[in-house]
């Protein structure tokens, strides 16, 4: 364990951390005078000293033992072991997905009202995933700017309330048609970009709708944001304010189920395949065929209309809105949940995504070190199971010339 | 020409300029219904260009490409989108293989299958009795070519997973699936042993009957070409310099130059 080249790589590891480090954690302006605290300048150097030591240690007994014996890969096995289950064992799936629906009917009968608001974000949430998914897992357009389409979904509910005193339902669907006009008009001049230029785009075009809510405040009310926004009447019943956050609960709930079953199909169907292959190979794809202005359209308007429906909701369940709520930090989340789950992959998506929206009400004593965790998460994820949680299942045919052989 | 048949391809002195280089100058072809024609030349030559000239993924500069089915009226290409081109009945593989390689090897025909199917959003979320009829015919066509390529055994696995020459015979059953009436292949045999050439070559042969397929190919491999076409048309910097029959193409003294460099004149 202890040779000489890996304690000098550990010790560099270690100065360079704590050379790293030192302006944030060694600094402090006391009285416009810099105080220095080596202290704990040094504590940190020693325990990446030692996780560094840990780390290379880890590495070089798995490669020669084979790299299947290491813990993580050990939870990884049991991810593929888990995800094998719930995708292929169809029993297993379905009693693990009544229980999981009987659980979360049944959930605001026990909870705080907070708990409820908490468990309706994580139910957008798991919409916002599905929905870019289908562009980025799916199509395999990084979009960067999902946000942007939130925001559009969430103002339309709250300026055509504000200037036209529209309701909840009359608002869903014109948030679900102008948010896929917005990607649309994003899909547009980006038919011939891929990669990063793409990302670079469509990154811009989230901050261009961010800074447009904020600095047209006569129309949009700027950072002051729209207030009052009214909870959805329940067949015209006027709801106690508890009432309404259960209802929101339900609503939340049945748009995320109705996201996931709609999302299964258009990926297991011809259009799903079109915007699969156009993830491999764009060249291959409109040699096989596809159109690829009509495809990309169509992933990004699919995608998109998911971010309307989700942001009317959100607009719903907080009755106010303001542009902090959409900003980069909030696509890039939504991406992540969509890498950590599985590029493409329903189940993880679905799973991430509720995990990401509410590992933070749980985890709240490490709030501080929230950003610090999840960072940690993403790097081992990526290096231990790339593919995410639960990769896509591939899906079943039944070709019938199979069918019939096994019959005869 | 040696018969009365029509030709289903003609391209008219067709060129492509990339900036000042004349990738491709006055190049004129025609193919004949059922014919297996190779082009061939030293590399640079233009043949790929050529190619992606005709299944519209260049537009190209200068000439003109009609083709149409067997017994029917030719429609010029010329600017048409690849997506369209393959629509109309032109198919091809690629040089260097493009599967979609994560998806599984029958999912890669199922693609093929896109023109010659329409279900739609709405019809993937509603599923009707229309797109079930219609996902399950593509199934079943997708598995019966895999079956013509020899595949069916692998239609579960990767694409990626696949050995070099069956990924070849896979990009031949994927543009099959377009039900195309001329079909190009770039370059099939690169890369395959002996043994898998003249596999491809029966596969080639047997599909132009099964299909009746007209070919146009793109090889290297001079025992294939030979054997296999009934015309070869030969290129070199961007031009055709001679057409025929193997024998006569064997036997030209501007192509044997052209291989074999200027000495070898005499």
């Amino acid at each position: 364990m202890f040779t000489a080249k890996r304690l000098i790589r550990s010790f560099l590891i270690g100065v360079w951390f704590m050379i790293l480090v030192f302006p944030i954690v060694g600094i402090k302006i006391i009285k416009r005078a810099p105080e220095f605290f080596y202290d704990r300048v040094f504590v940190i150097g020693i325990i990446t000293f030692v996780l560094a030591m840990l780390w290379s240690w880890y590495f070089e007994v798995y490669k020669e033992r084979g790299v299947s014996d290491g813990i993580f890969s050990k939870i990884s096995q049991k991810c593929s072991a888990l995800s094998e289950k719930v995708t292929h064992d169809k029993s297993t799936a379905m009693k693990l997905i009544l229980v999981l629906f009987a659980a979360f009917m049944v959930l605001p009968l026990f909870t705080s009202m907070y708990q409820t608001t908490v468990y309706s974000l994580a139910f957008l949430y798991v919409m916002l995933a599905l929905g870019l998914n289908i562009v980025v897992g799916i199509a395999g357009q990084l979009v960067l700017g999902y946000a942007a389409f939130y925001a559009v979904g969430a103002y339309t509910y709250g300026l055509f309330y504000q200037y036209f005193g529209l309701g909840f339902w009359v608002c869903l669907p014109i948030a679900g048609f102008i948010t896929v006009i917005a990607g649309l008009l994003l899909a547009f001049p980006v038919l011939r970009l891929r990669g990063d230029y793409l990302a670079i785009v469509t990154l811009g075009f989230g901050e261009i709708v961010r800074l447009l809510l904020i600095n047209w405040a006569d129309f949009t009310g700027g950072n002051q944001g729209i207030s009052n926004i009214p909870r959805p009447g329940f067949f015209g019943i006027e709801l106690s304010p508890e009432g309404s956050t259960i209802y929101i609960y339900y609503l939340c709930l049945f748009a995320a189920i109705i996201t996931i079953v709609i999302v299964a199909r258009l990926i297991n169907s011809r259009v799903g395949l079109a915007l699969q292959a156009l993830r491999e190979d764009e060249i291959a794809s409109e040699a096989m065929g596809i159109d690829l202005r009509k495809v990309k359209m169509a992933a990004f308007a699919l995608g998109s209309c998911w971010a309307g429906f989700a942001g009317v909701l959100f607009a719903a369940r907080n009755s106010y809105i303001n542009p902090t709520s959409f900003t980069f930090m909030e696509s890039a989340m939504i991406l992540s949940m969509v890498v950590l789950g599985g590029m493409g992959s329903i189940v993880g998506v679905t799973l991430a995504a509720l995990v990401l929206a509410l590992m933070p009400e749980y985890l709240r004593a490490f709030s501080e070190y929230r950003m610090l965790i999840f960072g940690l998460l993403m790097v081992t994820m990526m290096i231990f199971r790339p593919q995410g949680i639960i990769p896509p299942a591939k899906r079943k045919y039944a070709p019938t010339a199979l069918k019939n052989e096994e019959n005869n | 020409m040696h018969s009365d048949k029509k030709p289903i391809l003609e391209v008219k002195s067709l060129s492509k300029n990339f900036g000042g280089l004349r990738a491709l100058n006055d190049v004129d072809m025609h193919i004949l219904p059922k014919e297996i024609v190779a082009l061939i030349g030293p590399n640079g030559a233009g043949k790929t260009t050529f190619f992606n000239c005709v299944t519209g993924i260049y537009v190209p500069t200068e000439g003109e490409v009609w083709a149409g089915r067997e017994g029917e009226k030719l429609k010029k290409l010329n600017g048409v989108a690849p997506h369209d081109i393959t629509r109309f009945g032109l198919a091809r593989t690629f040089q260097n293989i493009r599967l979609f390689s994560t998806m599984t090897v029958l999912e890669n025909v199922m693609v093929g299958r896109h023109t010659r199917t329409n279900a739609g959003i709405l019809q993937a979320i509603f599923r009707g009795s229309h797109f079930k009829k219609e996902e399950q015919e593509t199934v079943d066509r997708a598995y019966e070519l895999l079956k013509e390529v020899g595949l069916e055994k692998h239609w579960k696995e990767e694409a990626c997973n696949l050995p070099y020459g069956a990924q070849r015979r896979l990009e031949i059953a994927r543009a099959l699936a377009t039900d195309p009436f001329l079909l190009f292949l770039d370059e099939p045999a690169a890369g395959m042993n002996p043994q898998e050439t003249v596999e491809l070559k029966e596969l080639v042969l047997r599909l132009r009957e099964q299909f009746n397929l007209s070919i146009l190919l793109i090889e290297h491999d001079m025992g294939m070409v030979m054997s296999l076409s009934d015309r070869i048309y030969v290129m070199e910097y961007g031009s055709r310099i001679a057409y025929g029959t193997p024998e006569e193409i064997r036997h030209n003294p501007q192509v044997i130059r052209a291989y074999l460099g200027e000495s070898e004149d005499a």
